[in-house]
C-alpha cells in the first residue's frame, strides 16, 4: 500500500526528516513514537502533502503511484486521510457542508455523482453513531468553538465519511481525557479493514492499548531508529526515549 | 396614504411648505459654495471624486414602462413584502404595495407627504445630516431630491416585515444623475425595518447621491440594511445619519458589490443613555472598482455601546476603503465600543486604506478597535485539501466563510440567503474569470 523509501525532507531551509523508510500493508497499523521534535509530525504531514515542507529526496509509493507527485487533494481523494494534531477551525462553514464537500469530491474523483444533501444526511447519520454525536454537531461551524476532544472526535467523523485506505492519525491522542481516548479509538477500530492501513503517530503509549499495533517504529532526529512489535511501545513506557535518541545521536 | 394613489399633479414642488424651499436653498448655496470634495480633504483622502465632477450629469430621464417582472430577481421572493419602488428617482405607485400597517402609521413617498403632511418630518428632514465630511454631498441632494421614502411610526408602533424600498435605474438613467432623499422617524419603542436596494436594469453612467435622515425616540428600533447593486459604471454615494434617543437600538448594515466608484456614509449619534447601535458592513470589488464607507459613531451619553464590523474582498485592481471613527464625547462615561474592520484580498493588485480611530473625551469607557488586511491563510487551506477539496474550490470556500458571519446579523433570513447567493456567484464569477485568465493560481 504504501511504501517510503529514503524520504528526506526540510521545512524553512531546516532538515527535519533525513532518510526514512517504512512499507505498510493492507491491514497493517504501524505506530509512529518518538520524542518531540524527532520528526515524526512532519512525516505525517508530509505523507498528507503540506505545502510547508519540501521533499528533498526519496520516495512515497502509494498503491502503485508517486504519492509526492500528487496535490494533497488528489491524495485524499485517492484515499490519504491525516487526521490533524491541531484540527482547524473554520468559522462560517457547517460540518455539514463541508463534509458534505469533501466526499463529494471523492466521489466525483471515483467518477460517480455527487449526493444530495438529504441523501447525505441519511449517510451521516450512520457516521454519527461511530462518535456518538446527535445530528445537532453537523448545523455548527467547522471546529469552531469545539473543546480539544470534539476536535479530535470531528477528525475521526470525517475519517468516517471519506473510508480512506490510509488513515494517518497525528497525536490523534492529545489533550483526549479517557472517555474520549476511547471513543476516538474505538470510532478507528471500527472504521479498520482487510484492505486498508492505520499509521498512528504519537508520543505516548496509552493509545496503543486502545489501538494494538502491528509494528511499531521510534523515530529520532528524523531517522527511524528501532522497529520492533508492540512491545516496543511499552519498553518505552518504561524506559523513556533516551537511550534510543543517545543511539541516533552516535549514529548522526 | 396609499401606494395607488395618483402622484400629486403638477408637480410636488409647486406645494412643498416653505421650510422645504428653504432647505433646497441653503443646500444648493452650500454646494456652490464647497463643490463636491477633493482627495485634499482629509476624510476623502483615499477616494477621488472628480470623475463624478468631469462627467457633469444632468437630472436623470424619466423611466420607461415598468413591469413587475422586471423587478422579480430583486424581491428575494417575498413579493408580498410592503414595498416602495422609484425608478430613476420618481416613484411608481403601479409597482409599490403598502398595506396592513398599523394605525397612524405612514409609510410612502416623501414628495406626497410633504404635501399631505409635512410637519411629520420636520424636525428630521434637514436636520439630521450634519456631519460635514458629507456637507457637500448633502446640499447637492437638497438642491435637487425629487423623491424618496418617508416613514413615519408613532409611539408602540411594530412593523414586523421589512419594507422593502427599491430604488431601480433602467437604460434612460444612463448619462442622469438621481437624488433619493429619504427620512424615517419612529416615534418611542416603535420598531421598523427597511432594506434599501440600489439596483439597475442597464448598464450606462450614472449617479445616485442619496440621503437619509433618521429619528430614533426613546426605545426604538431600526433595523436598516443597505444593498448596492447599481451598474459597474455607477457612481453612487450614499449618507445616512442617525440621531438615538434613550435605550434605542439602529442595527446597520451596508452591502456593497456594484458601482465603479462608491462612498456609504453612516453616522449615529447616540444621544440618550442606553443607546445601542451596531454597524455591519461587507463590500466586494473586482475589476478596477473603488468602495469607500465611512462611518462615525458619536457617543454623546453615558452608557452607550456600539459595535462595528466591516468586512471587504478584493480582487483584481479593487480598491477598499474603510474609515470608521468612534468618538466619546466627555459625558459619555461608561461606553462600550468595538470596531473592526478585516479585508481579503485575492489578487496581488487589489489595495485596501483600512484607518480604524477612536477619539475619547470620557475617562471611564472600554473602547477597542482593530483592522486586518490579509491573503487566505494556508493552514486551512491546506486542511480542506487535505479533506478532498480542490485548491479553487477550498479558496472560494474559505473566502466565503470569511464573509458570512457577517452578513447573518441582518436580521432578515430572506436577505441574508439573497445576499449569501450573490456572494455565491460574484466568487464563482472571479474563478471562472482568473481560470480563463490562465494558470496564474499555484
Amino acid at each position: 500500500m504504501l511504501e517510503i523509501k529514503n524520504l528526506t525532507a526540510t521545512a524553512g531551509g531546516t532538515e527535519i526528516l533525513r532518510g526514512i523508510s517504512l512499507t505498510v500493508n493492507a491491514g497493517e497499523v504501524h505506530a509512529i513514537m518518538g520524542p518531540n521534535g524527532s520528526g515524526k509530525s512532519t512525516l505525517a504531514q508530509v505523507l498528507a502533502g503540506h505545502p510547508a515542507y519540501e521533499v528533498t529526496g526519496g520516495s512515497v509509493t502509494y498503491k502503485g503511484q508517486d504519492l509526492l507527485d500528487m496535490e494533497p487533494e488528489e491524495r485524499a481523494q485517492a484515499g490519504v486521510f491525516l487526521a490533524f494534531q491541531y484540527p482547524v477551525e473554520i468559522p462560517g462553514v457547517t460540518n455539514a457542508y463541508f463534509l458534505r464537500a469533501a466526499y463529494n469530491a471523492k466521489r466525483v474523483a471515483e467518477g460517480k455523482e455527487e449526493l444530495d444533501p438529504m441523501d447525505f444526511l441519511d449517510l451521516l447519520e450512520e457516521k454519527l453513531k461511530l462518535v456518538e454525536w446527535g445530528p445537532e454537531i453537523m448545523s455548527r461551524a467547522v471546529n469552531a468553538g469545539f473543546s480539544g476532544g470534539e476536535k479530535k472526535r470531528n477528525e475521526i467523523l470525517q475519517m468516517a465519511v471519506l473510508e480512506p485506505s490510509l488513515a494517518i492519525l497525528d497525536e490523534t491522542d492529545s489533550g483526549l481525557d479517557i472517555d474520549a481516548l476511547k471513543i476516538v479509538a474505538e470510532g478507528v477500530n471500527a472504521l479498520r479493514r482487510a484492505d486498508s492501513a492505520t499509521i498512528l503517530v504519537t508520543h505516548y503509549q496509552r493509545l496503543l492499548n486502545h489501538i494494538v499495533p502491528d509494528f511499531v517504529h521510534v523515530l529520532a532526529g528524523g531517522r527511524i531508529v528501532r522497529s520492533g512489535g508492540k512491545e516496543l511501545a511499552l519498553e518505552l513506557e518504561e524506559r523513556g526515549y533516551e537511550w534510543l535518541t543517545e543511539a541516533a545521536g552516535a549514529v548522526a | 396614504m396609499t401606494a395607488t394613489r395618483t402622484p400629486v399633479a403638477p408637480s410636488p414642488r409647486a406645494v412643498e411648505p416653505a421650510w422645504i424651499a428653504e432647505l433646497r436653498r441653503e443646500g444648493a448655496a452650500r454646494y456652490e459654495a464647497l463643490r463636491l470634495p477633493t482627495t485634499r480633504d482629509e476624510d476623502w483622502r483615499f477616494t477621488d471624486l472628480s470623475p463624478v465632477t468631469k462627467a457633469a450629469l444632468g437630472p436623470a430621464r424619466a423611466p420607461g414602462a415598468l413591469a413587475e417582472s422586471d423587478l422579480a430577481p430583486f424581491l428575494f421572493g417575498h413579493t408580498e413584502w410592503p414595498r416602495l419602488v422609484f425608478a430613476n428617482g420618481r416613484y411608481q405607485p403601479s409597482l409599490s404595495r403598502v398595506a396592513g400597517l398599523p394605525a397612524g402609521a405612514r409609510v410612502g413617498p416623501l414628495a406626497e407627504l410633504l404635501v399631505e403632511a409635512p410637519e411629520l418630518v420636520e424636525g428630521t428632514l434637514g436636520t439630521r445630516a450634519v456631519q460635514p465630511a458629507a456637507a457637500a454631498l448633502v446640499g447637492q441632494n437638497a438642491s435637487a431630491f425629487l423623491d424618496g421614502y418617508a416613514i413615519v411610526l408613532p409611539a408602540g408602533a411594530v412593523v414586523d416585515t421589512p419594507i422593502h424600498v427599491l430604488f431601480v435605474a433602467d437604460s434612460r438613467a444612463a448619462l442622469g444623475a438621481v437624488y433619493p432623499r429619504n427620512v424615517v422617524v419612529l416615534g418611542a419603542n416603535a420598531v421598523a425595518s427597511v432594506v434599501e436596494s440600489y439596483v439597475t436594469l442597464a448598464d450606462g453612467v450614472s449617479l445616485t447621491n442619496t440621503v437619509g435622515e433618521v429619528t430614533l425616540a426613546a426605545g426604538a428600533r431600526f433595523d436598516h440594511c443597505k444593498i448596492q447593486r447599481e451598474s459597474a459604471e455607477a457612481f453612487h454615494l450614499a449618507t445616512l445619519e442617525v440621531r438615538q434617543e434613550r435605550d434605542s437600538y439602529l442595527n446597520s448594515f451596508s452591502f456593497a458589490q456594484g458601482a465603479a466608484l462608491s462612498r456609504t456614509n453612516i453616522y449615529t449619534t447616540l444621544a440618550g443613555p442606553g443607546a445601542h447601535a451596531t454597524l455591519y458592513g461587507l463590500y466586494l470589488a473586482e475589476g478596477r472598482q473603488h468602495v469607500d464607507h465611512q462611518t462615525r459613531i458619536e457617543h454623546a451619553a453615558p452608557g452607550c455601546t456600539s459595535w462595528e464590523v466591516y468586512k471587504g474582498i478584493l480582487d483584481g485592481r479593487g480598491h477598499g476603503v474603510f474609515n470608521g471613527k468612534v468618538f466619546v464625547h466627555p459625558e459619555a462615561q461608561k461606553t462600550d465600543g468595538k470596531q473592526t474592520n478585516k479585508n481579503l484580498l485575492l489578487s496581488d493588485t487589489a489595495k485596501v486604506d483600512t484607518k480604524p480611530q477612536l477619539e475619547i473625551f470620557a475617562d471611564d469607557v472600554k473602547c477597542t478597535h482593530g483592522a486586518t488586511v490579509g491573503s487566505l491563510d494556508a493552514v486551512p487551506l491546506f486542511y480542506c485539501r487535505s479533506r478532498g477539496i480542490a485548491e479553487a474550490e477550498a479558496r472560494t470556500l474559505l473566502t466565503y466563510a470569511f464573509a458570512a458571519d457577517v452578513l447573518e446579523e441582518i436580521r432578515s433570513r430572506p436577505v441574508v440567503d439573497h445576499l449569501e447567493e450573490l456572494m455565491r456567484a460574484w466568487l464563482a464569477a472571479g474563478q471562472r474569470g482568473r481560470a480563463a485568465a490562465g494558470p496564474e493560481t499555484a
